[in-house]
């Protein structure tokens, strides 16, 4: 510290108020600035040992990367001042305490497990959207706004596709916090935003065992996570059910290519457990064995680094498809036609995920009979044609899910379900216009002016011939 | 105050009037530019005028390699510039060639340093290609950033304060925040004859308020400029540069 840090001191325009903590690198204080009612907090790096430039790199790469980011996901970037005499970063002040808080409270009950998870998992989403790979995922960096988002903070060991990576190029070493570091960061690699799901793998494990997959590993040790498989969770709580064990320990995979493509893909799955394609991974009650883990060793002997990062490349070759089927008599041809197209999108987004969707609408006034004639769910019958059409697809089963909405505005559903999913294209089908249509407005119309993405309007042919006339 | 910094210009109409207008359209607040602005392409005469008429109004033109051999020596350049060389002396009135002569080698503004080459050594012309030459730009020179272009291809060299030296490849129009805490030099592409393989004018702007430079890619009339230096009798070679941007 350059300066002698106290309640009252104003640097730059802002009043220090009260010292709120003292991490690893610096020190958080609440300030206030005049005529702004916004609650605000002032960190400090620190720069005691000056032999140590960490600290200070950490603090430039922060300094860069905050003022790009928005959203709720992250802390509203304020202002900052230089190295001299004093450097800092400015920032709206999260109330409430950061994850780290539970860590007393561990194991906690699953389900609170799967909820912080998917808050988390769409968080680093939306940070990966921003071309930004957060690379120090861990409790102490996980916060929650009132309104419920979770919100990532501390972004000294990012890395931000179009920026400098000044960390790379003043060390030669791995970063990040060792008990949470991906195996390919281990190896320096600081490109792949699949890092951030395996950290988050990290901390579920944490949550619901009570135990860290892979201690606090010091020096050389790290590199352990490289072949050693951590104790799969049910075997340490058996509380833990099946399906969440499959997504942590898929999370906790070596190879990136075995994790989830993306954390929206990986928010999905927490949110639709029944959907979860169980594997070898959901009954595993032991580590492997000897042999196979000596063979990753072998491997692991001759890993390098990956390439530069591309976290476009990587999020648009793992888009979230919402394929929005018609079941009613008739619209057979247009569901096939839209299987059509969707055989071709997934040719080329190779881990594509793919949400099969239908509505089953409901009237405005009155009870709805949600049955049929021989007291068949239609719910449930609406699911299985869903899957009939979904088998047509060459998709592995992990990689489909189907959801039957129930809702009086189809439109408004089909909107939301893509909203809250991080859908990244709508499929829809549509009849050609006819003057009915034009009068009444139909669901297609509807869903590609209010939907959050792209949107793919299907046709058949009859249908223009139809419209010829 | 926005900074439009314009290189290595090499007598392509066409290139420097889409960046003049890209430019404008921000708007910036001034122009500073960092030499070149004749050699390869069929309008010098056009080009040095405009360079004229921009320092009239307030804008810095510094002295480029190819501008200073116009009324020099031409022997430390390859056959091909010289080739251009010796057509661009034809093209040029006294006038221009006395602005050319008169133009200074650098220019400094605080902190921040404006040269063609190199701050080390500008009159030496050396190219700073990769970390090691920027490095030694750092060892020598002051200035806490430093423009310059000579490279035609652009690239950010960033020296913390363990004197590390690291190098960052732009993409995109992407605001860079040039930190306080380390020292810049940043290698400014050509406008007038692009050599990474994308056919589009380099520039790029200072904004001298939030410290930062954002780096454009400006598309224009490529095939025409290559049209008019085969029509000028220049060889084939820097027309078909023009086409592919390399």
């Amino acid at each position: 510290m350059r300066l002698r840090l106290s309640p009252g001191m104003v640097i730059d325009g802002f009043t220090l108020k009260e010292h709120l903590g003292t991490g690893g690198m610096a020190q958080i204080w609440s300030v206030e600035r005049e005529d702004d009612p916004t609650p605000l907090v002032m960190k400090f790096p620190m720069l005691i040992d000056s032999d140590d430039p960490i600290p200070i790199v950490c603090f430039e790469t922060e300094q860069m990367i905050m003022p790009r980011l928005s959203g709720p996901h992250v802390p509203r970037f304020i202002a900052a001042g230089p190295l001299d005499p004093q450097p800092y970063i400015v920032m709206e002040r999260i109330p409430g305490p950061s994850l780290k808080a539970r860590l007393s409270g561990v194991p906690l009950p699953w389900a609170e497990v799967v909820r912080i998870g998917a808050k988390v998992a769409r968080a680093l989403h939306d940070l990966h959207l921003q071309k930004v790979i957060h690379l120090d995922v861990k409790p102490s960096n996980v916060m929650f706004r009132e309104t419920g988002e979770a919100v990532l903070v501390d972004f000294g060991f990012a890395r931000h596709e179009q920026l400098p990576d000044l960390l790379a190029e003043e060390f030669r070493e791995p970063f990040g916090t060792t008990p949470y570091m991906a195996p390919e960061q281990v190896l320096e690699d600081r490109a792949d935003p699949r890092s951030d799901l395996f950290a988050l793998g990290v901390m579920l494990y944490f949550f619901i065992t009570g135990e860290r997959p892979f201690g606090t590993p010091k020096g050389g040790q790290i590199r352990r996570r490289l072949w050693r498989d951590p104790v799969p969770p049910r075997a340490r709580n058996p509380e833990c059910p099946p399906w969440l064990q499959e997504i942590i320990l898929r999370c906790l995979e070596v190879d990136p290519n075995d994790r989830y493509a993306t954390a929206a893909q990986l928010a999905l799955d927490l949110e639709n457990p029944g959907q979860v394609a169980l594997t070898e991974r959901a009954e595993r009650l032991e580590r492997d064995s000897g042999m196979k883990t000596f063979r990753r060793w072998l491997k692991a002997r001759k890993a390098q680094p990956l390439e530069t990062p591309n976290i476009v490349r990587q999020l648009a070759q793992a888009p979230i498809l919402l394929v929005a089927i018609d079941l009613t008599p008739g619209s057979e041809d247009l569901s096939e036609a839209q299987r059509v197209l969707l055989g071709r999108i997934l040719s080329m987004e190779m881990e594509a995920r793919v949400a099969c969707v239908n509505v089953l609408r409901l009237s405005r006034i009155g009870v709805d009979v949600l049955e049929d004639e021989e007291g068949r769910s239609l719910h449930v019958q609406r699911l299985i044609q869903l899957r009939h059409w979904g088998a047509g697809l060459e998709i592995p089963k992990e990689r489909i899910t189907y959801s039957v909405l129930e809702a009086t505005d189809p439109a408004a559903a089909l909107v939301d379900y893509a909203r809250h999913n991080n859908v990244d294209h709508i499929v829809i089908g549509a009849r050609a216009s006819s003057a009915f249509r034009r009068y009444l407005g139909s669901v297609s119309s509807r869903v590609v002016a209010e939907a959050p993405c792209s949107v793919t309007v299907v046709r058949t042919p009859r249908e223009r011939r139809a419209e010829e006339e | 105050m926005l900074i439009a910094l314009l290189t290595d210009i090499h007598g392509n109409r066409e290139a420097f009037s889409a960046c003049l207008a890209h430019a404008r359209a921000l708007p910036v607040d001034r122009f500073i530019l960092l030499g070149d602005y004749v050699g390869y392409g069929a309008d010098p005469a056009w080009v040095v005028d405009t360079v004229r008429m921009l320092v009239s109004e307030g804008a810095v033109a510094l002295l480029g390699n190819h501008d200073a051999a116009i009324d020099g020596s031409d022997e430390d350049m390859n056959s091909l510039a010289r080739e251009a060389l010796h057509w661009t002396r034809g093209q040029l009135g006294m006038e221009q060639r006395a602005f050319l002569a008169d133009l200074p080698l650098i220019h400094e503004e605080g902190s921040v340093l404006y040269v063609h080459a190199n701050g080390y050594a500008p009159r030496g012309w050396h190219y700073i290609t990769d970390t090691l030459e920027a490095a030694r730009h750092f060892s020598r020179v002051e200035a806490h950033i430093t423009f310059c272009g000579h490279v035609h291809v652009p690239m950010l060299y960033h020296m913390s304060t363990t004197a590390k030296v690291g190098s960052f490849s732009p993409v995109g129009d992407n605001e860079i925040p040039l930190l306080a805490t380390r020292s810049w030099l940043a290698v400014i592409g050509a406008v007038g004859q692009p050599r990474d393989g994308v056919p589009a004018a380099n520039y790029a702007v200072f904004d001298t308020a939030r410290q930062s430079l954002r780096y454009f890619r400006v598309p224009y009339d490529n095939l025409t400029a290559a049209r008019k230096v085969r029509e000028a009798g220049l060889p084939e070679k820097l027309a078909r540069r023009l086409e592919e941007g390399r």
